[in-house]
């Protein structure tokens, strides 16, 4: 079974070198720099050669599951297959300008981010975006504070934003950090918003909704124009948060369907790399009405030519919300979505949702006798069972999944279904890929009915088993610190 | 430490409150600290800091929470049990005894009045666990 | 499609297992009227061949790659070490997911307990988190970490001559708060500096901490210790901006100049210049805010059977578990990024960033004196910069000056006048300019010579 290598301050040695660069013409004679401001050290910092460094991080990565190893149906997630073209492209050295570089001498990487715009706007209906924010709840920040901006000009930005009680966590968190108060709404028993709920809760002081959809049930929010015509009565407005826009990209234009503010991670269902945690990207889209709030900076395109000849011109300026990140974004990230939109053409853009939501149907029907399924209404991209009946706890049955070489689905979330298992496909698992969890999952449950003991005990085939997490958190160890015991035996 | 927990009151955030002489002094039931699960850290109140009834004066994480403690009475804080900054699973171990947050001296013990005693609180668990 | 591996008949059996005729009956929840619009917009698939051609004609339209170049002003060109885009690029590192299972990513989780150890080592603070976006976002939440700590105190100071994107993004992110507010503290026009007499009367009881840069945007490096002493008097967080990661190994380190909390850009270590995206800001403070801190933590701990393992902790802070009470709304980070740096710390070493961080300095150092024997262009600020300085142009418009230089082949430098605030300042005829270890000696000389010619 693989091991974890030994910490690379460890192996460290005076005298190893990893790296091979070119000596300095110049004397030390030349330090300008007051002897207060110098370093002398840098204590305990790693030293190894190239080998040696090359062989550490080889075997960390084989102690990794990843998309490119097997099945991660974590919900809302959409882990969905990240086509190397797409990294191939990003690495184009011809892209990687100087954020500062005059316009003139990267008028390519101008028209990236402009078609990666119009990209956008043709699959969601939005007039307009901004790609800046870095992630899905960097964007929702920034949604929300377009949506304060705007309230503010029409003399009130209000005080409160009404959040689902099956919305993710980042939701609140983002409305909480744009200055509103947060107000929870019940889901109704077929696990969407209804528009009498809404209206309990509609006052002045509502700001927005910020509305999942699907939900993170994986349930359309069907009274979603219902919902957008009762908030624009009360002069508030519709927050779409797009994290689950693999389940109807193509199908349905959010535009239309009365949002006013959208969010989307590339980082799902555009298929860019997760990274570990990141980088991603979150853009924000937006009806004509409020493209003025958009932070900068922001791109376009001039159809006359100035004497420059560019046809691509940045603003650094507007009555927006400001700037949120440095530079323009998370560029690379974007490149790599923009290859992803090219390849998928008209021809298959629609496919994403339909074999999404296909698989996890599939899925559904497939493991429907033996899991709790607490809402029964149309599943679409993923799918929420509950573990009512069992006796073992969710938690076991993911670690067990672990021993199967798959990735568990996430775990305890949404908050409204008791020890929850959401479980998103996606569009790129093959059948035989689908039929190898459910068989897996066939396995767990009877292992749960003859013999849960073992479940407590899982997983057994991984690297390591299950860890101390309170510990962790009791006997912060959060860096490595020399002549500190080790802490295996 | 040996408590009666008859002799205890109780609040509906799951604080119970012992009272010597103008002090009082604060902890959570065994209930809260079942709910939590293993208590990581214990954020202690400022000794000097005067609080009102109801306001939050601590908090206590566990590996999936974060709950706030809410001052059960108005008054001063005048001491925090430093014994669980080491060890924030006395919390877990003896919520009624050593697990003690801190203690408040009080502005009004009138206020004792409007808190559960020990069968008002069995009560209100029973509520709780059959929803 | 390559992307799609269910057949036409996977999808016909799947859908007679779920008793449906067509796919379309899944979706039969979304209003009619609008669903299954037309796709008339949207251009026809291209192949992987026509990608590359496509993008490659893309690429055509940069010519910045034609220039030497000394931009610098946040975001830095130096030397990337091959290993790291080998190592970095492996799917295993490259296409997980946040390591909420533990067991199965003890990769991703060891590398970033290396990446953590490494930054407070060079920043000399007590503990560091696993990422943030940037070192713009990185700042705002430092002033925010300051803000929540300092409870009764609703005021952040902020340094006039901090890069002024990462002051657009404080002033952003503290609008909508309304409980908060930002004051200003001027610099020395001689020095480039923080006018300290200026902090020590504007520091005040409701000043929950100062945010300053060092090396500043001028490239000039502050008074650390005494900023940290000033404000520790008043009981406020002393809070350092790092924008040039690469001067952490020459620099005497924050930890040991009394900084509380620094936060910045990691850039330097391992990212290429990207045109600005995805970067990587860091943050590290002293051991009583950990609980303050933003952001994943990862944490060493056993297994069951008293194996090392790693896991995220503390994320009874975070937005997944406190929701609007969360010490921020993060999640997605910058994870792949601080594998990188992680990577490139490694493998350049102690030695490596101690040597490559003198190349920079000693570089800059050339050009200052060098560029003295000119009459018709002085440096602004000529003491204790790391590797940029501010160049005044005297004998014509700062315009004519970059334009001459470009027809030479040279991008000389981002002008200050682009930045509103520091062009009221008398940064109107002035150009910053950066020098890294990838600029040979003879690439000085060609800039000197060619800023020779425009007497």
């Amino acid at each position: 079974m693989k091991q974890l290598p030994e910490l690379i301050f460890n192996k460290s040695k005076e005298g190893k070198v990893g790296y091979s660069f070119s000596e300095t013409e110049l004397s030390d004679d030349l330090i300008a720099l007051d002897v207060v401001h110098r370093r002398e050290d840098i204590k305990d910092f790693p030293q190894l050669s190239e080998v040696e460094i090359v062989r550490h991080y080889t075997n960390l990565s084989h102690l990794n599951h990843s998309v490119d190893s097997g099945f991660y149906p974590l919900g809302s997630c959409t882990m969905k297959y990240n086509p190397k073209i797409n990294d191939k492209i990003a690495s184009f050295e011809e892209f990687s300008a100087h954020p500062y570089s005059p316009l003139k001498l990267v008028q390519g990487n101008l028209e990236i981010i402009k078609m990666l715009e119009e990209w956008l706007i043709n699959i969601t209906g939005m007039a307009g975006f901004t790609l800046a924010p870095a992630a899905g709840a960097h964007g929702e920040f920034v949604g929300m504070k377009i949506i304060r901006q705007h309230l503010s000009s029409k003399g009130n930005p209000r005080k409160v934003v009404l959040i689902p009680d099956s919305a993710h966590g980042t939701n609140p968190a983002s409305a909480h950090f744009a200055g509103y108060e947060i107000k929870e709404i019940p889901s109704n028993t077929d696990g969407i918003i209804d528009v009498a709920t809404l209206n309990e809760h509609l006052n002045e002081e509502v700001a927005a909704l910020m509305m999942t959809n699907p939900n993170t049930l994986g349930i359309f929010e069907k009274n979603i124009i219902e919902i957008s015509g009762a908030l624009h009565e009360n002069g508030s407005l519709l927050y779409m948060d797009g994290a689950n826009m693999n389940a109807f990209m193509g199908i349905v234009k959010p535009g239309e369907l009365g949002v006013d503010v959208l969010h989307l991670n590339l980082h799902k269902t555009f298929s860019t790399p997760h990274g570990g945690g990141g980088p991603g990207s979150g853009p924000i889209g937006v009806t004509s009405e409020l493209v003025k709030h958009l932070p900068v900076p922001l791109v376009s395109r001039n159809t006359n030519s100035n004497r420059d000849g560019d046809i691509y011109h940045v603003s650094y300026f507007n009555e927006g919300i400001g700037r949120v990140k440095n530079f323009y974004g998370n560029f690379l990230v974007m490149v790599r979505a923009l290859v992803y939109v090219m390849a998928l053409g008209k021809e298959n853009l629609r496919k994403v949702a339909e074999d999404a939501v296909l698989n996890a149907n599939y899925i559904r029907k497939g493991l429907q006798d033996l899991l709790d399924l607490p809402y029964t209404s149309k599943t679409f991209h993923e799918v929420v069972f509950s573990d009512k009946g069992l006796n073992v706890k969710t938690l076991d049955i993911a670690k067990r999944l672990l021993d199967f070489g798959i990735h568990p689905f996430t775990v305890y979330f949404p908050l409204i279904v008791h020890g929850a298992m959401m479980i998103e496909p996606t569009e790129t698992e093959s059948k035989q890929s689908l039929d190898a969890f459910i068989r897996a999952m066939k396995t767990i449950l009877k292992e749960a009915e003859e013999d849960p003991e073992k479940l407590k005990n899982a997983p057994f085939t991984t690297p390591v088993t299950r860890l101390d997490e309170v510990r962790a958190a009791r006997q912060l160890r959060v860096k490595w610190e020399r002549e500190s015991e080790s802490l295996s035996r | 430490m040996s408590v009666n927990v008859k002799d205890l009151k109780f609040t509906k955030d799951h604080e119970w409150v012992r009272v010597e002489e103008e002090i009082a002094i604060v902890g959570i039931s065994d209930y809260a600290q079942k709910e939590l699960g293993d208590v990581v850290y214990v954020e202690l109140p400022e000794v000097g800091e005067t609080k009102e009834k109801g306001e939050a004066c601590s908090n206590i994480e566990s590996v999936k929470a974060v709950s706030d403690i809410y001052c059960p009475v108005s008054g001063e804080i005048v001491e925090a049990n430093a014994a669980l900054e080491d060890a924030p699973e006395i919390v877990n171990k003896d919520p009624y005894g050593d697990g003690w947050i801190f203690k408040v001296r009080m502005n009004d013990s009138g206020q004792l009045d409007e808190l559960m005693n020990s069968d008002q609180y069995d009560e209100y668990l029973k509520g709780i666990l059959e929803e | 499609m390559k992307y799609f591996p269910l057949t036409d008949s996977d999808r016909e059996e799947i859908r007679k297992f779920l008793g449906i005729a067509e796919t379309r009956e899944l979706f039969s929840d979304i209003p009619a009227e609008k669903a299954y619009y037309p796709l008339d917009h949207i251009p026809s698939a291209a192949s992987e061949d026509q990608l590359i051609k496509r993008f490659k004609e893309i690429a055509k339209e940069n010519k910045f790659s034609d220039y030497l170049s000394f931009l610098g002003g946040g975001a830095y060109n130096h030397f990337i070490p091959e290993v790291v885009n080998h190592l970095s690029s492996k799917g295993e590192f490259l296409t997980p997911y946040t390591p909420y299972q533990p067991e199965v990513s003890q990769g991703s989780l060891q590398a970033m307990f290396e990446y953590q150890t490494m930054i407070t080592m060079l920043t000399g603070m007590d503990v560091s988190n696993a990422s943030l976006y940037d070192g713009g976002t990185a700042a705002a939440e430092g002033a925010l970490l300051a803000l929540r700590k300092a409870r009764k105190k609703n005021t952040i100071l902020l340094a006039r001559n901090l890069h002024p994107e990462y002051i657009e993004i404080i002033e952003t992110y503290i609008r909508d708060l309304e409980e908060y507010k930002t004051e200003y503290i001027d610099f020395d026009k001689e020095t480039g500096a923080v006018n300290l007499e200026d902090l020590e009367e504007k520091v005040c009881e409701a000043c929950a901490g100062f945010l300053f840069q060092s090396p500043n945007f001028f490239g000039v490096v502050e008074e650390s210790q005494k900023i940290s002493d000033i404000l520790h008097s008043k009981n406020a967080f002393s809070i350092q901006v790092v924008a040039e990661a690469m001067s952490l190994p020459f620099l005497s380190p924050g930890g040991k100049n009394g900084v509380d909390i620094m936060v910045g850009e990691a850039q330097s270590f391992g990212l290429p210049l990207a045109f600005g995206g995805p970067y990587l800001g860091f943050m590290a403070v002293n051991k009583d805010l950990i609980r303050q801190m933003p952001g994943r933590i990862v944490g060493e701990t056993v297994d069951t059977k008293g194996n090392r393992g790693y896991v995220l902790t503390l994320s009874t802070r975070e937005q997944h578990i406190k929701r609007e009470k969360a010490t921020s709304n993060i999640c997605t980070n910058q994870a792949w990024c601080a594998l990188r740096a992680s990577m490139y710390l490694a493998t350049l070493g102690k030695s490596g960033l101690m040597k490559i961080s003198k190349i920079n300095h000693l570089n800059t150092a050339y050009f200052v004196k060098e560029i003295a024997k000119f009459k018709h262009v002085s440096i602004k600020h000529k003491k204790n910069f790391f590797n940029e300085v501010v160049l005044e142009i005297k004998n014509m418009t700062v315009d004519g000056f970059i334009t001459k230089l470009e027809s030479k082949g040279i991008l000389v430098g981002v002008p200050l006048k682009w930045f509103h605030e520091l062009k009221l300042r008398d940064y109107e005829s002035a150009v910053l300019i950066n020098f890294t270890e990838l600029h040979r000696k003879k690439d000085i000389d060609k800039l000197l010579r060619a800023i020779g010619e425009l007497q």
